[in-house]
């Protein structure tokens, strides 16, 4: 950008420009009767909040780390493959919880993702202009709705149409399957984990849907037209030139509803049954580290368990991080695949 | 203009500081089994003396870390601290209210107060032992009852609550399994069963989920009208619970021989008995650094004591008995003192 802004500006021959040696612009020189003192003021106010973030997210990860202390000393590594939460014994282990994190996530994203992929298409390529407004308004509603708006409807409305229609079906459909048969077994109560991943799936459907609309519509329409002109059928051009264009941002929308499934305390704690236990089938209850530190932590006077509980907040923080690392990674091999870069 | 607004600002700020140090809040913190009852009295008495108290229901647990860290004037606990945990803590307690813990169901044609169950089958079912409800162990004691040959799904509490202490005690007291395997406090390690958070959470999943068993407060079984069942106490006679049952329970509770009034009401003899009752306790320092607050909070209790039963009964909870109130009054006098040693109550 450097480059062409400097030579739109003097007309240069080609050579000229490429001996000129590339450098950023100078700072125009200060104005007469200008005060440097605000200036530097700005400067050094916009740098103390910038930093200032930085600081409470260290601050914040030292505090966790700091006030776990007492849970690692007792339990050393195994607290995180260990699958017991006794308060009675004083013992705990956070499989069970991790677990549940980590599957209700995935199973809001395995619906979510495909259905905010469509939405986020009909709205840019298909939808009648006196639709797009409406249609675009009511998905950036959902996200609007509280949390616990979620969970109460969840428990009340959606769990007894689950148990009593849903569940059964999964059951008929699936339930004899080899690979995917465990999964769908089970009493058909309305409530577990996978009730708990279709009410996140809902949630997270409004923030990677709005994302990926908007990603969309920035792409040039030059490129999507030379598509169409030698004969690209829609889908083609969507799987073939927006979405290679959009990536970063659809990627990046992706791991906000991930963000947010992860995090996500009341809507969860609803309808996921909270029992620490690990089962094949997504039927049974189970819990998720937010829903655990919400039941437990008001009333863990003892210093083991409120280190535990501490220390399960921790892993979710450490979890948001592997997940941010793994999104920039998978964006570096697009772009290497690209030949953007090495 | 300014010297006026200064003027205005300090005779306001004057005011303030008179006002309030006329009329001393009292605070307290604690179990959510008995706020509705303290609100009421908290209600009732500010109407009567203009002290408000001010009642944070977050849970026993929580309840014994605000008292212990003197950040409130009381601390309410449905489970009472034992006589060396009290000493080491320098607090003293005594209880306030009673209520009971009931078992419920949602069988099909199964009506309120109709199933019987007793404290070994309650066990064996939260253990995950029995595991439907046709199974002999129920069917025998329910001769004329149609059981379906359903699953059980055991409803349990997911937060750490007095109510959980009181029904996992009876459990102990009655299934030496249980009280091998998992044991009484206010958050156990449930073999079986979906959480609920709060009594509120446990009724609603019960609702929901046909063939579930929970247990909640008593007030929240007959407001919500659910199907409660019989248990059959330690004397063998199955009882309903009401109040009468519960009085019954709260009459063999020895007050006065229990130091720092640690008596458990569960599975007490008698008749009449209900098996699940408990009493909800307050906890205050021995030795008060603020004594005109521990003499409102100990003002606010000997009224609500001899004067708030009616409320206590309309809103289901069972007051204690006169002759016990006299006991805890004499405890006032005997434990809560000053600095200077002096008893804050006379």
């Amino acid at each position: 950008m450097t480059a062409t802004a400097g030579t739109a500006s003097l007309p240069m021959s080609a050579a000229a420009n490429a001996e000129r040696p590339e450098r950023a612009p100078r700072p125009p020189a200060p104005r007469k009767g200008a005060a440097p003192w605000q200036d530097l003021l700005f400067e050094r106010t916009t740098m103390f909040f910038a930093l200032l973030v930085l600081f409470m997210l260290v601050g914040i990860l030292g505090a966790l780390a700091w006030t776990s202390v007492p849970a690692f000393q007792k339990f050393g590594f195994g607290f995180f493959v260990t699958n017991v939460w006794n308060p009675v014994t004083m013992d705990f282990g956070a499989v069970a919880p991790i677990y549940g994190t980590l599957v209700t996530s995935a199973i809001a994203l395995v619906i979510g993702v495909p259905v905010s992929f469509g939405i986020a298409i009909f709205l840019t390529e298909m939808c009648p202009s006196a639709l797009k407004r409406p249609l675009g308004t009511a998905v950036e509603l959902l996200a609007a709705i509280p949390s616990i708006i979620y969970g109460m409807w969840g428990l009340f409305v959606f769990a007894p149409v689950f148990g009593d229609y849903i569940q059964p079906l999964l059951t008929r459909a699936f339930g004899d399957l080899w690979i995917l048969g465990p999964l769908f077994r089970g009493a058909p109560n309305g409530i577990g984990v996978l009730s708990a991943g279709v009410i996140l799936s809902i949630m997270v459907i409004p923030f990677i849907a709005s994302v990926m609309r908007d990603v969309f519509e920035i792409v040039p329409p030059v490129l999507k037209e030379s598509a169409y002109g030698i004969g690209a059928t829609t889908w083609e051009v969507v799987w073939n030139v927006v979405l290679p264009y959009t990536r970063v941002g659809v990627i990046g929308g992706i791991m906000l509803g991930l963000g947010r499934a992860l995090g996500e305390t009341m809507a969860v704690t609803f309808v996921i049954g909270n029992a620490y236990r690990i089962s094949a089938s997504l039927f049974e209850p189970g819990n998720s580290i937010a829903s655990a530190l919400a039941n437990e932590f008001n009333e863990a006077a003892d210093p083991v368990h409120r280190a535990s509980l501490i220390a399960l907040g921790l892993v979710l923080f450490l979890l948001t991080f592997v997940v941010l690392a793994c999104s920039r990674m998978l964006l570096a091999q697009l772009a290497k695949g690209e030949g953007r870069t090495t | 203009m300014r010297k006026h607004l200064t003027q205005g600002f300090l005779a306001a700020a004057t005011l303030a500081v008179g006002l309030s140090a006329q009329a001393i809040d009292i605070t307290g913190a604690g179990a959510t089994f008995p706020y509705p009852i303290y609100a009421k009295w908290a209600e009732a008495y500010k109407a009567k003396t203009g002290v408000g108290m001010n009642y944070q229901s977050i849970g026993s647990g929580g309840g014994i870390a605000q008292i212990k860290a003197k950040t409130v004037d009381f601390g309410a606990s449905d489970m009472p601290l034992k006589p060396e945990d009290l000493q080491a803590a320098g607090l003293m307690q005594f209880p306030a209210i009673i209520g009971g813990v009931v078992p419920i169901v949602n069988v099909e044609g199964i009506a309120p107060g109709a199933m019987k169950l007793t404290g070994p089958v309650l066990a064996d079912i939260y253990l995950g032992k029995i595991k439907s409800w046709n199974d002999k162990a129920i069917t025998g004691l329910n001769p004329g009852l149609k059981l379906p040959a359903d699953p059980i799904t055991v409803v349990r509490r997911s937060d750490g609550s007095g109510t959980s202490f009181i029904w996992t005690d009876y459990l102990s007291k009655v299934s030496p399994e249980w009280k091998t395997k998992v044991g009484a406090n206010t958050a156990v390690a449930w073999p079986e069963g979906v959480g609920g958070k709060g009594n509120e959470g446990v009724a609603a999943y019960v609702q929901r989920i046909k063939g579930s068993i929970g247990y909640v407060e008593y007030a929240y079984a007959k407001r919500n009208k659910m199907t409660y069942t019989q248990v059959q106490n330690r004397d063998g006679q199955f009882v309903a619970p009401d109040d009468d049952t519960f009085q019954a329970a709260a009459a063999y509770a020895d007050w006065k021989g229990a130091p720092g009034f640690y008596q458990i009401l569960t599975d007490q003899p008698g008749k009449a008995s209900w098996p699940i009752t408990g009493a909800s306790f307050i906890l205050m320092h021995a030795k008060q650094d603020k004594p005109q607050n521990a003499a409102e909070v100990l003002r606010f209790f000997d009224w609500a004591l001899k004067n708030g039963q009616k409320m206590a009964t309309e809103l289901d909870y069972v007051p204690m008995p006169d002759a016990v109130i006299k006991v805890v009054a004499d405890a006032w006098k005997a434990q809560i003192k000053d600095g200077a040693g002096k008893a804050v109550w006379n």
